[in-house]
């Protein structure tokens, strides 16, 4: 009996992230739901500039490399061509998504466009050696925060889920964490409905995952999730955002 | 063989686009090479407009009107702007009712026409474009009268179709005008 | 032949794109292109495609990219500043290989200059415009009816080539109204089995992508595009000989400042000058081996331009230093006069030029 396999939509192939990142989590996630709904041969993934660029070699679906910060305009790209069947989803980090690519991902939900956005925040920059990020918390010892983040200097970090929710357009904004297997197990259930929503012609859906950089964090894996629960997810609380659909229900 | 070049000027909102390409597309018509270049930018928002119209039996070279034949001044300063710009022995009709002052060259020869008081009284205000329009086809001949109505069913959106009859009514009275 | 209508060139741009078999156009507004998006806004809806109104040419050039990516015919239009911004995105594409039309109708600038006509995005559309090793095809039409042929033209050596066409325009070409008429477009088939369509589990996944790690794959990869750039240098350029055959002084000019040549010409002849004119429009690929063989024939060669001497550059080079080529130009949204341009051809006449 099988009890654990990789999921069809991710390839046999080697991983380049660092050793306890939870990028691998994360992929598996979005793969699992992939699998599930069925819609690998109708899905077409957006990677981003950053730590996941690389995406495009590990799913098994058809995939499009884009520039930093970009992700969300070339999904709306992707997805206007054919918007009956092409299923379109972007994994970007906290900069691409956060910093350079804010405008793309406002409008994109402004617009309500039917994508799927997966959001990883672990509040640095990972693939260029560890920079503050726009979600860097206050006091954050980074590379180019090396006295930590002084807000009186460089500003508070932005809470994408929050302020997204303030957008009629956002259909659908859930922030999760890959810290445990219950956050874990939430995060998959955050993401499959993410993906149904594209689905059921829903509109715009992001899925904020709250997860580590132990390389650049400077820690273990162990403490490194550690330093997540007691730093992050204070200042990042988990839940629910908007949801149309049971904003609708509740009415 | 000839090649004419008109000169429009006015304020923005006068029709002076419009009158234009009423005359671009007379020339179309009548099997001309035209072209037709709007000055474009802010004079939108009721600054000067003016527009080249170019109607040639050869092809157009550069659609700019630096020296028009033709010159047809709706406000003061177009005509002061433009007015020693017009060929030697070219034509310069005025919109009399707007510019009191008259033409100083006496090497053009000038049309007063108070196009707007006319286009009042005969309640189609705001065509004083085509009265002007309708005199300039009387004095140039190579322009003419033929192909008119033609040439004002193409340029009035079919929305406004009811507005063709008024169109060809402000150029008859530009016509006759003496 | 279908009816001829008076259209502006910007408008003939954007039926042309239509006829062509594009559905899709993303844009930012800007002066003086603006009437591309308000004629595909009003159209597109009308015939099952999508006009997309971006938050910036950044977000604007990266849509194209997107649907470049399913394979299928998209464009976008902008002015000077705007290119600059999309000038990311045209990188992009060149190194993921994505066919497109781009619109630059240029205004005078650098910086956010003015709105008036120019020709000074030269350099910036024939030498890249972008960073890294990259060509654009650059086709400058000089008349409405150009504005629409080079239009289906782009978008067919896109296809053809995988790589980005660009109409290089300026307000006066963009502006202007000529009598056009619009054929019917016929659309080769072109292979498309790179684009991202969804896999169907039917096959190995497609990836649209640009970067490449491994500095010898890398390498490889220039080496490649340079070659299909070769063929196109072989195959593509397109040029017009204006009254060439007894020329002793050949004008080089595209675009509106080709128009205001030829007036320029016309006197001169009037005046027993043997002047004539070779127009590039393919820009890029240029029309090295017109100018080499007029080299031979002329005694000297002016450059007419809207900007402070781009082309020239190529013109000498074309040339190989052999004859002396001068410049005859405005800048900064200013458009030379014939007058100016006969002096420049009287001038080169009376050797002038040596």
């Amino acid at each position: 009996m099988v009890v654990f396999d990789k999921p069809k939509s991710l390839l046999d192939v080697p991983l380049h992230y660092c050793p306890g990142c939870t990028h691998g989590i994360i992929h598996r996630l979005v793969a699992e739901a992939i699998d599930e709904l069925g819609i690998e041969g109708q899905a077409i993934g957006v990677a981003p500039v950053g730590c996941s660029v690389l995406a495009y070699n590990y799913f098994s679906c058809d995939m499009v490399q884009a520039a930093h910060g970009r992700a969300p305009a070339v999904a709306t790209g992707l997805k206007r061509a054919d918007p009956d069947n092409h299923i379109v989803f972007t994994y970007q980090g906290d900069g691409d998504l956060a910093s350079i690519g804010m405008a793309e991902t406002v409008h994109a939900a402004a617009r309500n466009e039917n994508i799927t956005i997966i959001f990883v925040n672990n509040a640095i920059y990972g693939m260029t050696g560890g920079q503050m990020a726009p979600t860097s918390l206050p006091g954050q010892v980074t590379q180019t925060s090396p006295y930590g983040r002084d807000t009186s200097h460089c500003g508070f970090p932005v809470k994408v889920s929050e302020m997204l929710a303030t957008l009629d357009g956002a259909g659908y904004v859930e922030r999760v964490a890959v810290n445990n297997v219950k956050n874990v197990r939430n995060a998959k259930k955050a993401i499959k409905k993410a993906f149904q929503n594209q689905i059921d012609k829903k509109g715009f859906s992001l899925i904020e995952v709250v997860s580590t950089c132990p390389t650049n964090w400077g820690m273990t894996p162990i403490n490194a999730l550690k330093w997540l629960e007691d730093n992050m997810l204070p200042y990042y609380p988990l839940g629910v955002y908007k949801d149309r659909d049971a904003q609708k229900e509740a009415e | 063989m000839s090649t004419t070049q008109i000169l429009i000027a006015g304020f923005g909102g006068q029709g002076v686009l419009f009158a234009g390409k009423f005359l671009a597309y007379k020339g179309l018509i009548a099997d001309k090479q035209v072209s037709w270049l709007p000055s474009y930018g802010p004079e939108m928002r009721g600054g000067t407009a003016n527009c080249s119209v170019i109607i040639s039996d050869t092809p157009v070279g550069s659609p700019i009107v630096g020296t028009p034949d033709i010159l047809v001044a709706m406000n003061l300063p177009s005509l002061k702007k433009y007015e020693n710009d017009v060929a030697k022995g070219g034509i310069i009709i005025v919109d009399s009712a707007l510019i009191s002052e008259k033409v100083e060259r006496d090497d053009v020869t000038t049309y007063y026409v108070p196009a707007t008081k006319m286009a009042n009284d005969e309640g189609f205000a705001t065509l004083a474009n085509m009265i002007l329009m309708g005199k300039l086809m009387k004095v140039c001949e190579e322009i003419g009268f033929d192909g008119t109505e033609a040439a004002i069913n193409k340029v009035v959106p079919a929305k406004k179709a009811n507005l063709i009859e008024v169109n060809l009514k402000a150029l008859k009275t530009g016509y006759d005008f003496e | 032949m279908a009816e001829k209508v008076l259209m502006k060139g910007n408008e003939a741009i954007a039926e042309a794109a239509i006829l062509a078999g594009c559905r899709h156009y993303f844009g930012y507004p800007i002066t003086p292109q603006t009437e591309i998006a308000a004629y595909m806004a009003k159209k597109m809806p009308k015939i099952g495609g999508c006009f997309l109104q971006a938050e910036s040419e950044v977000a604007a050039i990266n849509m194209v990219y997107g649907v470049a990516g399913t394979g299928k015919r998209v464009m976008t239009s902008s002015s000077s500043p705007g290119i600059s911004l999309k000038s990311e995105g045209l990188s992009y594409m060149a190194g993921s290989d994505l066919p497109a039309l781009v619109v630059n109708v240029q205004r005078g600038g650098p910086g956010l200059g003015g709105i008036q006509p120019s020709q000074s995005d030269y350099f910036q559309a024939t030498k890249g415009g972008g960073h890294g090793d990259f060509k654009m095809i650059v086709l400058a039409p000089s008349s409405v009816q150009e504005m629409a042929s080079l239009t289906v033209k782009g978008f067919d050596l896109a296809d053809k080539y995988r790589m980005t066409s660009m109409i290089l325009a300026d307000g006066t070409m963009g502006q202007m109204m000529e009598p056009v008429s619009l054929e019917e477009v016929e659309v080769a088939d072109y292979d498309k089995s790179w684009a991202v369509t969804g896999t169907k589990c039917e096959r190995k996944h497609n990836i649209i992508n640009s970067l490449s790690l491994v500095p010898e794959e890398l390498e490889k990869l220039n080496f490649e595009r340079y070659e299909k750039y070769k063929t196109i240098e072989e195959n593509e350029v397109m040029y017009e000989e204006y009254m060439m055959d007894d020329a002793e002084i050949c004008v080089s000019a595209f675009g509106i400042a080709a128009r205001v040549a030829k007036n320029a010409i016309a006197m001169a002849r009037a005046e027993g000058i043997k002047v004539g004119m070779i127009r590039p429009i393919t820009l890029w690929p240029f029309p090295v081996k017109a100018f080499k063989a007029a080299a031979e024939k002329v005694n000297s060669f002016i450059s007419v331009e809207l900007s402070m001497g781009q082309m020239i550059d190529d013109i000498k080079a074309s040339t190989e230093y052999t004859k002396p080529v001068t410049l005859c130009n405005r800048a900064g949204g200013m458009i030379p006069s014939p007058e100016q341009v006969l002096e420049a051809i009287k001038k080169a006449n009376e050797g002038g030029n040596k």
